[in-house]
């Protein structure tokens, strides 16, 4: 099987505190791997190091065939990450900013309003500035870029905070059909999953590692698609 | 690169266009400058109109400090700046971008200044290519080595201070080569093969080259 | 970091230098006879020159290693700690500079400062290394730090000869190169070239003891924070929620070299 995300010994080092301590783990496509620990465990971190936003001290990353510690930046654009940040820009609206998202990763810009009318932004909310809008409808900004992007990895931290329950059916529907199409996703979650989406596997943290990792979850994807 | 530099300075001229912080805040604080300077100095109209160019750059490059510092400040805000790492956008983009959009800005706000000068010290002007000429590249010199310095600096408690500190002390040759070369201009002996126009180009194309190669690892580190 | 040869040679540098500014002493006050023009005005020629060029030198060090920092091949954090070392003793050195030339000034023009290109120069100088060190007292990862200043160092060394030229542009008073004329005959002689030579010697002497102490110094800050780094990186690897593996401290995990290649 093709891995994904190769993550060896992996060792994080930020201002001298150890966010991750030496963490196995290894994906291949059409995964939902569910990533759980307490708080400070690294959830997070593991995240953001899987997007390439950290510098790997020391082991070894690979990300969708790209040596993170040779190249960070070179997987990013086809890495999908919804955090608590948003990355908006205030002064811009829905439209514009979802628009400059595109064409920033180069994508298919035409996928605009379908994305934005897909979670519910539609006609004068998707020409409201950013700033004017509640954590909510940022968060439903901010997925609807990445659903227009289609990424091959979505990296999910807490995705479900602050969504209505209509637009998390809208989140995990969307995820469940690019898990479909060979896309992997890594969901930081507190809370229980319920509706649609099941993770195929979840992961447990503590620490800055991996210390339990329960595969023997009923694989939704593969019943579902003939890949 | 050009594709990234363009879709930046598109993206941060809109944001500037959209909050106008440049209109309503440094344009009248470079203008503040302009008369108290008047009042720190003597008001008989030929000192006035003989240091005009040396006030006029030093009111733009008091204002440079804030403009800078906002263009990098646009990503520090909900964390865009790494929003703009997962998207793979270009670092050599990004300085470019963050550049051309602070030139815009400080030189409609020279644009303006210039005539608050006329106005207010009276200093005749002769040869406009070479107020134009040594204004463009002061400009680009400013702004490069602002962005620069800017983005070194953030992410620090300390970057208020901090910035000024190191900017002022880099940026003084483009002080004195556009205060000299507009001296110049003004007093029509005014030769586009004037020194000082030279080494305006001169330290704008090091800063530009500087802030291209090096943007990116002072983004990653 | 303080291995015994490093420290053996510290010491005899240490003690040359001392030999050596006892030396400059003698010879500069009392062998040497006064100027016929400037008098005993003239015997600062042993001091001034010699701590401007060793101010020169020690951003020079600043510069080539902040490149060795950047340069991915040869990237190693001793590179960072020589950077600062020597731009924290250059600009020392930088303020005696000024401090000896407002000294000589005084007497010789009349005033303590005089907007000539070469001490405009030396004094942007000065700020432009203030700056760099107080870029360093910034807050961050280490790595971060060696970055940002290593840029920031460079950025200062490519503007000294931007500076320079346009100072001297700008105005000129300071009398022309005493040493390194060009029209290659030195204008002084005998003993005093000498002694101005041992000034030379000896400070740069005394640049490379100090530096040495303070490398040291910036050496043993960084073993601290790696000690502080090896006591959280235990204390996380027996965080709550671990209880439930068998809670191994991997031999990879403590022996992160955090010096070398990052």
């Amino acid at each position: 099987m093709q891995s994904l995300v190769s993550f060896k010994k992996v060792i994080v080092v930020s201002g001298n505190f150890p966010i991750l301590t030496g963490l196995d783990f290894e994906t291949g496509p059409g995964e939902v791997v569910l990533v759980k620990g307490r708080n400070g465990a690294g959830k997070t971190s593991f995240l953001r190091a899987v997007a390439g936003l950290l510098r790997i001290t020391k082991g070894s990353a690979l990300v969708l065939g790209v040596d993170l510690i040779s190249n960070p930046a070179d997987a990013r654009h086809r890495v999908g990450l919804l955090g608590h940040e948003t990355f908006l820009y205030e002064d811009l609206t829905a439209k514009e900013n979802v628009t400059f998202v595109l064409k920033a990763t180069r994508s298919n810009i035409s996928k605009v309003d379908a994305a934005l009318s897909a979670v519910g932004l539609t006609g004068r909310l998707s020409d409201l500035r950013v700033s004017s809008m509640s954590a909510g409808q940022r968060k439903k900004v901010a997925l609807a870029a990445l659903l227009a992007r289609e990424p091959e990895l979505w990296l999910l931290d807490e995705p479900h905070a602050a969504l209505d329950s209509w637009t998390r059916e809208v989140l995990d529907t969307a995820i469940n059909s690019s898990v479909a199409n060979g896309a992997t996703v890594l969901l930081v979650s507190h809370e229980p999953l319920h509706g649609s989406l099941m993770p195929t596997r979840v992961v447990e943290l503590a620490g800055g590692k991996v210390i339990t990792d329960t595969r023997d979850i009923k694989p939704v994807v593969a019943e579902k698609v003939p890949l | 690169m050009w594709r990234d530099a363009l879709l930046m300075a598109g993206k941060d001229l809109r944001i500037e266009f959209r909050s106008k912080v440049t209109l309503n805040q440094i344009l009248p604080f470079a203008f503040v400058t302009l008369i108290v300077f008047a009042f720190a100095l003597d008001t008989s109209p030929g000192t006035l109109q003989k240091v005009a160019p040396g006030l006029f750059w030093l009111a733009v490059l008091f204002s440079s400090i804030f403009s800078v510092d906002r263009a990098v400040a646009i990503e520090t805000n909900d964390n865009a700046g790494d929003g703009l790492a997962v998207y793979g956008v270009d670092s050599g983009g990004i300085f470019l971008g963050k550049v051309t959009s602070v030139f815009v800005q400080l030189f409609l706000l020279e644009a303006v200044l210039l005539v608050g000068v006329v106005i207010l010290y009276g200093p005749a002007i002769d040869g406009w290519p070479l107020v134009l000429l040594s204004a463009f590249f002061a400009t680009v010199g400013i702004s490069a080595a602002g962005v620069m310095y800017s983005q070194l600096a953030s992410g620090s408690r300390a970057k208020q201070t901090l910035l000024p500190l190191l900017l002022i002390p880099v940026t003084s040759p483009v002080l004195l080569a556009a205060t000299k070369s507009w001296q110049d201009a003004f007093s029509s002996t005014a030769s586009l093969g004037d020194p000082w126009l030279r080494l305006l180009i001169v330290f704008s194309v090091v800063y530009l080259a500087l802030g291209a190669v090096f943007y990116g690892s002072i983004l990653e580190a | 970091m303080e291995s015994k040869r490093y420290k053996w040679t510290r010491r005899a540098i240490g003690i040359v230098s001392l030999l050596l500014v006892a030396a400059t002493v003698i010879f500069g006050l009392w062998i040497t006879p006064p100027d016929v023009v400037q008098g005993q005005l003239v015997r600062l020629i042993y001091v001034h020159p010699p701590v401007a060029w060793v101010a020169y030198l020690a951003y020079g060090i600043t510069s080539i290693a902040s490149t060795l920092y950047l340069w991915k091949r040869t990237r190693n954090m001793k590179w960072d700690l020589l950077a600062a070392s020597s731009a924290e003793v250059g600009v020392i050195f930088t303020a005696l500079t000024l401090v000896t030339g407002s000294i000589w000034g005084r007497p010789a023009w009349g005033v303590w400062w005089t907007w000539d290109a070469r001490l405009t120069t030396t004094a942007l100088l000065f700020v432009l290394y203030l700056g760099y060190l107080a870029l360093r007292r910034v807050p961050a990862t280490s790595h971060q730090r060696a970055v940002r200043s290593a840029i920031a160092g460079l950025i200062a060394f490519v503007d000294v000869p931007i500076v320079h030229q346009s100072v001297v542009w700008w105005r000129t008073l300071h009398q022309g190169a005493t040493v390194l004329n060009p029209s290659l005959s030195p204008k002084i002689h005998g003993e005093m070239a000498m002694t101005l030579l041992l000034g030379f010697i000896s400070f740069t002497f005394v640049y490379a003891w100090m530096l040495m102490h303070r490398y040291q110094i910036a050496g043993f800050e960084q073993k601290i924070l790696d000690i502080e780094l090896d006591q959280i990186l235990e204390e996380r690897l027996h965080e709550p929620g671990m209880e439930s593996m068998q809670v191994e401290l991997s031999p990879d995990v403590e022996q992160i070299d955090r010096h070398s290649k990052v």
